[in-house]
């Protein structure tokens, strides 16, 4: 029953990716509605069981590790795939590869638990592979748009080349440390150029994966060429997930390395942000949007690592956790304007709230989350970060982060504007939206809002973190 | 429970009220209801206060509660008022009323447009009422939405680029005191023992001067965006003249005051060092927003530009009084902020209710209106001898208070302040009784205006509820400083603390 407890997430989304990988070798045939009905079911209930009770420790020579954090860590990521499978919903209906987008997710998925959980920097690098490879296959789902197969190959070319490096800097380290368990490098890391070298490395694939700048350029284009539901999940649980082993990473890895460190991160995060909301602000596709402010969130992100206060961690939990949710809700809306029009520019949101305030509201929710205004949870998430980052003492660091959130809300409120003051001569018909797609976009809604007033859950996280 | 909650949770009923009725019919009489409950409650609490304070209360804040939220951090929504507080907290209620009444008219999204009212007047009572830096934060970051929503959405002009300039120069503002009051927190914890937010816990602790004098300028400078301080206050005249009336009498009355009072509250009661060091800056930037506003008000043909350059001018005197650090200036400060709260209010609703009539705001354009809509005309003429501190007014005694607080300052430097900031007087009665002399005196210039109708009832409730405002003040001066003496005070001690060191 142990194992069983410890390994639920695993052992479920297998059985599930054979389960279907059957149904579809032998062809049974479910029709479209019922089937995205019952993998909505089976996710929901994938997540619920992560309230289950928790057993910890180090298990399989220290390659799988358990404790409370990384399980919540992969419940946001169950909470995740199960609203981008809602919202997804019409997108799905009519695509005729609903399974292989199940199979490839689900694959990308348990890449994700076993990355998350690994205790072995191999495992690490098997995680983060399995994790990637899928996505590359899943961006080209929209089989018969050319800029869908460019994204596909744009993907899988600069991940595998990125994964690359990063291997080559684990053998470095390798060589450096002697063996590659995350207890046996924190005890015998230094400082010396070997090591360092090795870090650089292993910094440019993580940086790739969380399109860290100078390591972004895949990210706007891979983002405009997939379906939405795909950039959603790129966006949110690729995303999210290396920024949570990222966290261990640095602090446990080479946590010894700080000084080393800081101003690497320092750099990237200032770059990342700044590149990030200078090049949303001519956006008027609404992927490559959401793209470039995906870039700079994550730089954000960057200004609370670099802090490494006790409140580190859990800040940039909580900001994974609510980032997510913004940005699922907003791709929603973006999916159901793209499914009813077919396009995807900015311009389509133009006097938005005339025609469909619903979504409207949840667009403009999602935005202000993304910008951190109150009262929605973002800006609680990024205050968070950037009070954390603030124990790191470097100070142009905060600066450009304070000219950021400017910057920032000039991006976001630019779309508000669109939809809300903006007046058009081709409005919108009324989208109606999907059932699962009001369930999604309201369970983000009151995400946003309790997690701002539930000071409970972020205590939570903080014992868990220490 | 503590009572200063009703001033929150009135607020949300009315809210939940608007968007639950249907379209139109109950919703302003909602929005107006929660309103007066509002200003009723806020009336009881300062009856209460003022017993409570005459039974022999001593504590530095009354009603004070808290209620921790973010525990590792550190934030707790704890709140606690003062005489200052209370009065700002009067202010509001009484400007909110107002506006409520003044936008009677609106027939565009209603609901929508009374939603982002309350919500604002919700922020400013937050802001007041809390003495957690960080819950002060949240608050103040929570009105930066609904502005740009009421500007943009309800606006007239440029209202789109008015609106984008105020919404990010606001937000420059908060990202300053953001890292202001982080730096408290963090230096509180380095120097001080524990790593706190709470401004009362904040000002026993002392930290080093060059530390403060960072931290006071962030934080004096952050506010001041939106005090409009020179040379941030660029946002203000788009801002004010593009926004809808009742968001213009907001933003005017009371967001203005939120800088204000968070210059008074933040930088300069924990920072006494940083401030009795780079205090000087301020008095500079202070003098040149006074003369500049004021003789840019006297290049307007808008009457709402108008209004908004002279706000800059008078919310200088409330920076100069802040700045020059004495007791009797504060004093003036707070008492200006209250003053030219009330009487901008009134100020912008007069013009809001001639443009509604007139279709134009252009004061060579108008003519004649004291003949055709009396009420409206003479509340603007008091409005008007307000702002130039006509005797029997508040703006007199605020204005004497600040100029005598600020003479107390021997020395070549303060003493040149003081005079340029008299001086300026001279300019705003020449702009204020030149617009008089356009718009409301002399003859009619356009035929249509003598079919103009006179104020409606509800035009009516608002103007007199801001006058009355403004003559108690100007007649019994006592009521306000006796209420925030203490206060004051206990700001200023802070100084003779630290000049003892």
């Amino acid at each position: 029953m142990d194992i069983a407890l410890l390994f639920r997430f695993e052992i479920i989304v297998a059985i599930l990716i054979f389960a279907l990988i059957a149904g579809a070798l032998f062809d049974f045939g479910m029709k479209a509605k019922p089937f995205v009905f019952t993998m909505n079911i089976l996710l929901f209930v994938t997540f619920l069981i992560g309230f289950l009770p928790i057993p910890e420790g180090y298990y399989f020579s220290e390659f799988f590790r358990s404790s409370g954090l990384i399980v919540l860590q992969k419940n946001i990521i169950n909470l995740g795939v199960l609203l981008i499978s809602l919202t997804s919903y019409n997108w799905l209906i009519k695509s005729d590869e609903r399974l292989e987008f199940y199979v490839l997710m689900l694959c990308s998925v348990l890449g994700v638990y076993l990355m998350l959980s690994s205790g072995n920097v191999l495992m690490l690098y098997l995680g983060i592979e399995m994790s990637s490879i899928p996505i590359a296959a899943m961006s080209n789902l929209n089989l018969r748009e050319r800029r869908s197969s460019e994204a596909g190959t744009k993907l899988i070319l600069s991940s595998s080349f990125s994964t690359g490096i990063m291997l080559f800097g684990i053998s470095l380290l390798y060589g450096a440390v002697g063996d590659l368990s995350f207890t046996h490098v924190l005890a015998n890391i230094n400082p010396d150029s070997l090591t360092i070298f090795a870090f650089v490395l292993i910094i440019s694939g993580f940086a790739f994966k969380m399109s860290i700048v100078p390591f972004h350029l895949w990210t706007a284009d891979v983002y405009e060429g997939s379906p939405v539901p795909v950039s959603n999940f790129l966006s949110v649980i690729s995303k999210g997930s290396v920024v949570f082993i990222f966290l261990t990473v640095l602090y446990t890895l080479f946590g010894k390395l700080q000084e080393e460190w800081l101003y690497a991160i320092t750099i990237l995060s200032i770059l990342s942000m700044t590149i990030g909301n200078l090049f949303a602000l001519r956006q008027m596709n609404a992927k490559r949007f959401l793209a470039f402010s995906s870039i700079a969130q994550v730089g954000f992100v960057l200004v609370g690592m670099a802090g490494a206060s006790d409140v580190s961690v859990t800040s940039v939990v909580y900001f994974i956790l609510i980032y997510m949710l913004s940005n699922i809700a907003a791709f929603g809306v973006i999916g159901a304007v793209n499914d009813k029009t077919g396009s995807e520019s900015l311009n389509k949101f133009k006097g938005l709230y005339k025609s469909n305030p619903f979504l409207a509201l949840m667009m403009a929710i999602a935005l202000f989350s993304l910008a951190g205004v109150p009262p929605v949870a973002g800006f609680f998430a990024k205050l968070f970060l950037l009070a954390a980052g603030f124990k790191s003492g470097i100070y142009v660091l905060l600066a450009f982060a304070g000219v950021n959130l400017v910057l920032s809300l000039y991006n976001y409120l630019r779309v508000v504007k669109y939809m809300f003051i903006d007046e058009t001569n081709e409005p919108l018909e009324k989208i109606q939206p999907a059932t699962t797609l009001k369930i999604a976009l309201y369970a983000c809604l009151i995400g946003l809002i309790v997690f701002s007033f539930a000071g409970p859950f972020f205590n939570y996280i903080h014992s868990l973190s220490i | 429970m503590n009572i200063l909650l009703l001033l929150l949770i009135i607020p949300l009923l009315s809210i939940t009220g608007v968007l639950v009725t249907p379209r139109g019919k109950f919703t302003k009489w909602i929005a107006l209801a929660g309103s007066i409950l509002q200003l009723i409650a806020a009336i009881g609490i300062t009856i209460n206060y003022v017993n409570l304070r005459k039974a022999g209360d001593t504590a530095q804040m009354l009603f004070q509660s808290s209620y921790d939220w973010f525990t590792p951090l550190n934030i707790a929504f704890s709140l606690g008022v003062d005489g200052i507080s209370l009065l700002m907290i009067l202010l509001t209620a009484v400007v909110v009323v107002a506006g409520i009444l003044v936008s009677w008219k609106i027939e565009k999204q209603v609901k929508e447009f009374f939603f982002l009212i309350i919500l604002l007047s919700l922020s400013a009572y937050g802001f007041f009422m809390t003495t957690n830096l960080f819950v002060l934060f949240f608050f103040l970051e929570l009105a930066v939405v609904p502005k740009y929503l009421l500007i943009g959405m309800w606006g007239s002009g440029k209202k789109e680029y008015s609106a984008m300039k105020l919404a990010l120069m606001l937000m420059f503002g908060s990202a300053l005191v953001f890292l202001g009051i982080s730096g408290l927190y963090y230096m509180a914890g380095k120097y001080g023992g524990n790593y706190t937010w709470n401004i009362l816990m904040l000002s026993q602790i002392n930290l080093p001067v060059q530390i403060q004098e960072v931290l006071y300028v962030l934080l004096f400078v952050g506010f001041g965006v939106f005090t409009a301080m020179f040379p941030f206050h660029t946002w203000a005249p788009d801002g004010h003249s593009s926004a809808p009336t009742a968001a213009s009498m907001f933003l005017a009355g009371i967001s203005m005051k939120l800088g204000g009072y968070g210059i008074l509250r933040v930088a300069t009661y924990l920072l006494p060092a940083g401030a009795q060091q780079l205090s000087w800056i301020f008095i500079i930037l202070a003098s040149i927003a006074i003369m500049y506003g004021a003789f840019a008000t006297l290049m307007q043909k808008d009457l709402k530009y108008m209004n908004a350059y002279s706000s800059v001018s008078h919310c200088g005197f409330v920076i100069l009084g802040i700045a020059m650090v004495t007791k009797v200036a504060f004093t003036g400060a707070v008492m200006q902020m209250v003053s030219h709260g009330i009487m901008t209010a009134l100020f912008f609703a007069s013009i809001g209710m001639i443009y509604d009539r007139a279709h134009t705001r252009q004061a060579n354009e108008l003519g004649g209106i004291l003949k055709q809509i009396p009420f409206i005309g003479t509340a603007f003429i008091i409005s008007g001898l307000c702002s130039l501190g006509l005797p029997g007014f508040s703006g007199f005694v605020s204005e004497m208070t600040i100029f005598i607080g600020s003479w107390e300052r021997t020395g070549l430097f303060y003493r040149i302040a003081t005079i340029i900031a008299c001086a300026s007087i001279v300019v705003t009665a020449v702009y204020i009784l030149r617009a008089i002399g356009f718009a409301i005196w002399g003859s009619i210039k356009t035929k249509e205006f003598l079919l103009l109708k006179d104020a409606s009832w509800s035009e009516r409730g608002a103007a007199i509820l801001l006058i009355a405002g403004i003559i108690i003040i100007g007649i019994a001066p006592f009521l306000v400083t006796n209420l925030i003496d203490a206060d004051t005070s206990a700001i200023y001690s802070r100084f003779l603390s630290v000049s003892n060191l």
